[in-house]
């Protein structure tokens, strides 16, 4: 029988394969926000694994939200990173320095 | 049985899936990998009885932030090659890192009994003779009806930020001017005139 162990180690992997991603990929600003897609995936199966194995339905509500969020993190960090490209013409991180003051 | 092949099947899929998006050479096969990604782990949220979510997770990330991602690595001309620069360095580090963070979680998980909490008082248990959709609809649309419209709230100011950010001006182009449109009249526009028949009109 799974248990929800099994759920909580499989979302602690995806969680750090989502750590291991951004700190790879510490050039390419895309699979960063990838990487935080995976982060927030694995948090996501945590919640519902809980809400199933508590019988609570308020994690699966959550993680609606959760992905609501996602969802628009996905849309404005794309848009920042179009910009980016546009004013620089590279996506490596290490060039962001326009900010300092 | 079924259910742990079943999960096993999806649990394996879902960690190589997310392997291969991170360390893919090509952005857009990591974009496939990140797609099949969320179709596993939704798989594994069907196998504990969260449909709703499983569907809103292949609707919304496969259908909607899957493709806004293939839309810009298609749209952007990056040379990725360049990027990978350090990977193997920074691989490392985090490869170590990731492990610890990993044992750490695990190393909780094992010490974590589910003795302390106190069942009687969940929020919402979940009746076995509602849906889940049902169930659901039901949390979302009372108690946390304020916290659904900030979460469209959300995206709105999610939409309109990335309008407002990646929309510019282009010379050359001619666009729809509504001042113009408004203030034009009707006497400026039109001419009532009588022609005599056969003659025509000059305009």
């Amino acid at each position: 029988m799974i248990g929800l162990t099994h759920y909580l180690v499989v979302a602690a992997i995806l969680f750090a394969l989502g750590v291991v991603g951004i700190i790879a990929n510490r050039k390419n600003l895309i699979v960063m926000l990838m990487a935080i897609e995976l982060i927030l995936l694995a948090v996501n199966l945590n919640f519902v694994a809980f809400s199933s194995y508590l019988n609570d339905l308020v994690g699966q509500v959550f993680a609606m939200f959760v992905l609501t969020v996602a969802a628009g993190e996905a849309a404005i960090g794309l848009a920042i990173l179009v910009i980016y490209f546009r004013g620089r013409g590279t996506i490596s991180v290490d060039d962001v320095n326009r900010m300092k003051g | 049985m079924i259910q742990a092949i079943a999960f096993y099947l999806f649990a394996i899929m879902v960690i190589v899936s997310g392997a291969l998006t991170i360390t893919s050479r090509n952005p857009v096969h990591a974009v496939l990998w990140l797609i099949l990604a969320f179709f596993n782990a939704a798989g594994l949220m069907v196998l504990v009885g969260a449909e709703f979510i499983a569907m809103l997770l292949v609707i919304v990330y496969v259908g909607a932030v899957a493709v806004l991602f293939l839309f810009v690595v298609m749209m952007l001309n990056v040379d990725f090659a360049e990027l990978r620069a350090g990977f193997a360095r920074y691989a490392a580090i985090g490869l170590a890192l990731a492990i610890a963070l990993a044992a750490e979680v695990m190393i909780a998980f094992g010490a974590w009994s589910a003795g302390g909490i106190q069942l009687a008082r969940r929020a919402a248990p979940i009746d076995p003779g509602v849906s889940n959709i049902a169930a659901i609809g039901q949390l979302l649309y009372t108690r946390y009806l304020f916290v659904f419209e900030g979460a469209g709230l959300v995206l709105l100011v999610a939409m309109i930020g990335a309008i407002v950010l990646t929309h510019r001006e282009r010379g050359g182009v001619r666009g729809q001017n509504v001042a113009r449109q408004i203030a034009r009249r009707p006497q400026d526009a039109t001419r009532n005139t009588q022609p005599v028949v056969g003659q025509g009109i000059d305009l």
